[in-house]
């Protein structure tokens, strides 16, 4: 890998790290005020109000940090996959800068509080036009650094035809499909809808289409943050522990599974919704059950991988080789945490996507508890264990303060299962999702205790996260001679992926019944939606 | 293609808990009379406030203990904020917004409905036990979200 592609991949994690840093950092005021420690008042004028900090949380991390970090992670593991250098390269480094300048436009609306409209900005709650054209300009920044795997795969085909894609950059690029099929529902709603009316061009929108856009992207979304951590736990965390990848053809067919299945359903987020038909919520439902499927694949692969390598390492009976996955390694610690926190990420989804459970939890706390086993533990612990051999790996240094690594992950596990239980039981009491509690005027007493939990969990977060940066500065920072700079991890299945079916490398075919298949779950509705066009929505700002 | 026995039998394992779950929904979709919101028609949200029926918000009784409750919502708050239905009372409320988007959770029932601007919510509840139910506005909609709120009252 050429100096030059280093340092485009690591200018994208150090990026996405930065956004990481700064919307992390304001995560705990969040919890804290749930147990009426207020801390927003101090931070004015830098932050003023809740909804501020709350915006910022949330854009920063689950957009802006989760993209340029799995943007630069993905070319990492298609040129080390393919063993070539990037095709393109100039177009990807322009998707860089796109990148750069679409989370400088959005970050300087956001801290100048002319965009508190938080992540899912739904409209007619009118923000700065900046804040719209520069998360565009991010997406479409990350459409630029995906056309250049795109096309260093495509190089790669045709100087070995007939040989199967290695796993990892599979993954990747199987990634980078699923992201543009799923950005045109936001790429839709941003040019069509909200950028020209954010303009004053148009004088009214129609919010009930605009948000049905935002869910055709915003499900999907949730496994462009999850296949990333799949590549890793696939094809990496095998050999991490020691082990072999237990089924190559599975992990293929996994991630195919997640192409086709994560885009047209994104109805399960509008259960509650007005003006979309029961009947198209049913079938949403039916179509994101079928993701159980693949989900259960993974469980499978992933477990019976870690399983094996534990046996071979020494480890006997029926849960005694969990202890013989090299857990002092803190990338692998990470990993292994960020699973099973997932499983109750998984659990509760089923929950959400159950229409008639739905109703019990939509829009209150539950749903933020939800997404934080999923984005950030099962992505975000993941891709920081990914960081600990990745950084050092890039910058051919050692990682710094490896016990301090391995103790900022189980922190945030910990951390996060306390925060987790405080939400989900707030949640369940029935108190709605994104609300200062402290100033609540409805706040009932049987809040208090799950509301000292949560602020509890989020001061755990907090010491994890300095924990993890000090660790992270710590190594970029280092002048130290290396000693150990780490391998790429790279993990080798048990049965050769030479016997890996040819329908499994054929992209074509599962590009077409994606197509396909998104075109029957939204066609219609968006026709008809379309069709009759309610732009009645003038643009209000509310803060 | 290889498949190991063992993931034969988990996939297997795994469809079948998939048709489960997908029959449970079904019944409870179907079976239990409950009932998601769906298309009950658009209005304009700048007229709206001198439109019928959202012109004059309130609690109608349309037949023996049936009513009707048209909702205005706006920056931050509900009108009616207070309704009063005698127990056993089945309440329709049709609901819209006249600015932004807002949400309505009624506590221990299943009234649990979004509230977007040109669309006209509609949801159906009978409410057999006696008491206060504290409604809140459950979706973001400006620095004063968090006091908006109202009750109904359940009367014996």
């Amino acid at each position: 890998m050429s100096l030059r592609e280093k340092r485009f991949i690591g200018g994208q994690l150090g990026v996405a790290l930065l956004a990481l840093a700064i919307g992390t950092l304001i995560g705990p005021l969040q919890a804290f005020e749930h147990a009426d420690l207020n801390l927003y008042p101090f931070l004015v004028p830098f932050i003023r109000s809740y909804y501020q900090g709350l915006t910022l949380h949330g854009v920063l991390n689950a957009l802006v940090f989760t993209t340029l970090f799995i943007t630069g992670f993905q070319t990492f593991a298609v040129l080390k996959g393919l063993n070539r250098p990037l095709r393109w390269f100039n177009l990807g480094l322009a998707g860089f800068i796109a990148m750069l300048v679409g989370m400088v436009l959005a970050g300087y609306t956001m801290l100048t509080n002319k965009a508190s409209v938080l992540y899912t900005f739904y409209t007619p709650m009118k923000a700065s036009p900046w804040f719209y054209i520069g998360l565009t300009v991010l997406v479409v920044g990350s459409w630029m650094v995906g056309w250049s795997q795109f096309a260093t795969l495509a190089a790669w085909r045709k100087e070995n035809p007939g040989v199967r894609t290695p796993l990892i950059a599979f993954g990747a690029v199987v990634n980078a499909l699923l992201w543009q099929l799923a950005t045109l529902g936001i790429a839709a709603q941003m040019l069509v809808l909200v950028i020209p009316w954010a303009l004053n061009l148009v004088p009214a929108t129609d919010a009930m289409l605009s948000r049905t856009l935002f869910w055709f992207t915003g499900h999907p979304l949730v496994y462009f943050w999850l296949l990333p951590a799949y590549v890793s736990w696939y094809g990496m965390l095998p050999k991490q522990v020691g082990g072999k990848l237990f089924s190559d053809p599975l992990a293929r067919l996994a991630f195919w599974s997640f192409l086709v299945l994560s885009t047209p359903v994104g109805f399960h987020h509008q259960f509650a919704d007005p003006g979309v038909p029961v009947v198209w919520k049913y079938i949403h439902t039916l179509l994101t059950f079928l993701v159980v499927i693949p989900s259960m694949m993974t469980a499978f692969t992933v477990i019976a991988s870690l399983e094996r390598a534990g046996r071979k390492n020494g480890g006997t009976g029926l849960f005694g080789w969990i202890k013989y996955l090299n857990w002092r390694n803190p990338s692998v610690a990470a990993q292994l945490l960020a699973g099973v926190t997932f499983f109750t990420g998984g659990v509760t989804g089923v929950i959400n996507a159950s229409a008639s459970l739905n109703l019990v939890i939509h829009n209150t706390v539950w749903i933020p508890a939800h997404f934080h086993s999923t984005v950030a533990t099962a992505s975000t612990l993941s891709f920081m264990g990914i960081s600990f051999w990745l950084i050092p790996h890039l910058m051919k240094k050692d990682l710094s303060q490896p016990k301090v690594a391995l103790a900022s992950a189980w922190t945030w596990f910990v951390g996060m299962l306390v925060f987790m239980t405080g939400m989900y039981w707030l949640g369940l009491l029935g108190v709605p999702r994104r609300v200062p509690l402290a100033t609540a005027t409805y706040a009932q007493p049987s809040w208090d205790i799950p509301g000292m939990i949560t602020a509890i969990g989020g001061a755990i977060l907090l010491v994890a996260a300095v924990m993890y940066f000090v660790v992270i500065l710590g190594t970029v920072f280092s002048k130290k001679a290396p000693v150990a700079v780490p391998e790429v991890p790279v993990a080798e299945p048990e049965v050769p992926a030479t016997r890996t079916p040819a329908w499994l490398d054929n992209y074509k075919l599962w590009i077409l019944i994606s197509v396909v298949l998104v075109i029957i779950g939204y066609g219609p509705i968006l026709i008809n939606m379309f069709a009759n066009i309610n732009l009645t929505a003038p643009g209000f700002k509310v803060w | 293609m290889e498949i190991h026995r063992y993931e034969r039998i988990w996939m297997s394992i795994s469809i079948a808990a998939l048709v489960l779950m997908i029959v449970a929904i079904a019944l409870a979709g179907f079976g239990t009379g409950m009932q998601l919101p769906g298309a009950s028609g658009a209005v304009d949200p700048r007229k709206v406030a001198s439109t019928a029926p959202f012109n004059e918000p309130g609690v109608y009784e349309v037949a023996p203990g049936k009513y009707q409750v048209i909702m205005m919502t706006y920056t931050w708050a509900f009108d009616p904020k207070e309704i009063r239905v005698p127990v056993g009372s089945e309440v329709t409320f049709k609901i819209t917004s006249r600015d932004v988007t807002h949400g309505m959770y009624v506590e221990k029932t299943n009234i649990n409905i979004m509230i977007v601007p040109g669309q006209i919510s509609e949801v159906t509840h009978i409410f057999d036990q006696p008491g206060t139910f504290a409604y809140v506005c459950h979706e973001y909609c400006g620095v004063g979200h968090q006091a908006m709120s109202g009750a109904i009252i359940v009367e014996p």
